[in-house]
């Protein structure tokens, strides 16, 4: 069986898990179904011949399970029945949707189809990688030797992220503080 | 012994082995990170979920105790530093920034490639330190009811 | 073609939930959607047929591999997309403790 039928299979699953997950009331409900999606994605990227990154994404999935578990569940959650403005702006979102997917379908048909990339910068990486770096793993070399800048980018990003999650989380805990030293004061 | 912090005297008893295990699987990823597939990212969440482990079954107050997280802050915004001094170092003895200075090696040996192996760990720790310094602050914050 | 069509699909998934929910949950659901679809995307244009990973190996002979430079791109937007989820979950969990809902209607009506 060709990857192609392979990978049209895991992505219609895909697919509905992310509606399901969309559409679900109960919260656990939906991060399981995201689970879905994540895994399937996983399995996608050993078809494509993506080691490195079948793990990574396979450990996200793991990782943003507790968060998302830990942060959402136990919280009074009450969903609200949609109104009406809201069922029709979500059918206007799917008509415009649609109107995009089918004008972009012309747009896919420029790219080069599945299977033949055109893999200019790529090939030198391929055939000069090893005795450039030294490195077995031609993906490794290029993150770390060939690009290391753009990792030196990422990790700023990743380093700006974690700060704001940790600064978010801390000040405005002691603004309530002085709130409630503030109520104290007054009463 | 302290039964209402953490899980069951069964899960903390599994974590106590299970937990080295995850962490030398970690830091093998993150040293073969050049042979294998894995490095310094797939590594780095392997150590975060290690001690995770520990926050999940123990609770927050015995890895407190057992981790200093002080020094977990110190360490991951050095190892932000480390990269930037190892691309600095690039530049005085490789002539670009970021060069590989270092020996080649052979091939298929474990100490080779040159720069990537040291900007492998360092990536290491840096991932993994911050991934599990986030699930640290968001587990150990309470939503203290407004009145 | 037709796998690159179903994964612009899950695209516009994400996008439709990012658009019409007003569920913090479910935003921070469909900008992980979202996510997923890019980089599914990305390393669907780098396959190449009848080969194998960028990983070379002793005793074996040489045979053409896949593109190895969207593998990794994707790599590091993959761990920045934790970091980045990381934020939001704090974000909406901090949003619960002021103004005790999630829907983003409510708290746009409790602003201040």
């Amino acid at each position: 069986m060709p990857v192609e039928y392979w990978l049209i299979f895991i992505l219609i699953v895909m697919i509905i898990a992310s509606i399901a997950a969309l559409e679900m009331d109960d919260i656990l409900s939906s991060i399981v179904a995201i689970g879905i999606v994540g895994l399937g994605v996983s399995l996608s990227f050993l078809f494509l011949q993506a080691p490195d990154l079948a793990i990574v994404q396979f450990l996200f999935e793991i990782f943003a399970l507790i968060i998302l578990v830990k942060a959402f569940l136990g919280k009074d959650y009450h969903k609200q029945a949609p109104s009406r403005i809201n069922k029709i702006l979500a059918g206007l979102t799917i008509i415009t949707l649609t109107a995009i997917f089918i004008f972009s379908v012309s747009v896919f048909e420029l790219l080069p189809p599945f299977g033949e990339p055109l893999m200019t910068t790529a090939q030198y990486y391929l055939d000069n990688g090893a005795k450039d770096t030294g490195a077995a793993n031609l993906v490794s070399s290029i993150i770390l030797d060939y690009r290391a800048y753009d990792t030196l980018g990422e990790i700023t990003v990743l380093f700006t992220a974690i700060l704001g999650a940790f600064t978010i989380l801390r000040i405005k805990s002691k603004s309530k503080k002085e709130n409630s030293e503030l109520s104290n004061a007054t009463k | 012994m302290q039964q209402n912090e953490g899980m069951t005297l069964i899960v903390k008893t599994v974590t106590r082995i299970s937990v080295w295990m995850i962490l030398l699987y970690g830091i093998y990823i993150i040293f073969h990170g050049h042979l294998t597939p894995g490095g310094g990212f797939a590594g780095g969440v392997i150590v975060a979920l290690a001690f995770l482990n520990v926050l999940l079954a123990y609770g927050r107050k015995f890895t407190s105790d057992w981790l200093n997280i002080g020094f977990l802050h110190d360490l991951e915004a050095a190892s932000a530093t480390l990269f930037l001094v190892i691309g600095i170092l690039g530049i005085s003895m490789g002539g670009a920034f970021l060069a590989n200075f270092l020996t080649k090696g052979e091939l298929f040996a474990l100490i080779s490639a040159g720069t990537i192996l040291p900007l492998n760990i360092v990536i290491g720790i840096k991932v993994g330190m911050s991934l599990f310094l986030v699930v640290w602050v968001l587990a150990g914050f309470k939503i203290e009811k407004g009145d | 073609m037709i796998v690159y069509l179903l994964c612009f699909i899950l695209l516009l998934v994400g996008l439709y939930g990012v658009l019409t929910k007003r569920d913090l949950i479910k935003i921070i659901l469909s900008i992980g959607i979202l996510g997923y679809a890019v980089n599914l995307l990305l390393i669907l244009f780098a396959y190449r047929n009848n080969s194998i990973y960028p990983i070379l190996s002793k005793g074996k002979e040489i045979s053409p591999m896949v593109d190895p430079l969207p593998q990794a791109l994707v790599l590091t937007s993959i761990v920045i997309e934790l970091g980045t989820t990381a934020m939001l979950v704090a974000l909406a969990v901090k949003l619960f403790e002021k103004y005790n809902t999630f829907d983003i209607t409510e708290i746009r009506r409790l602003k201040g």
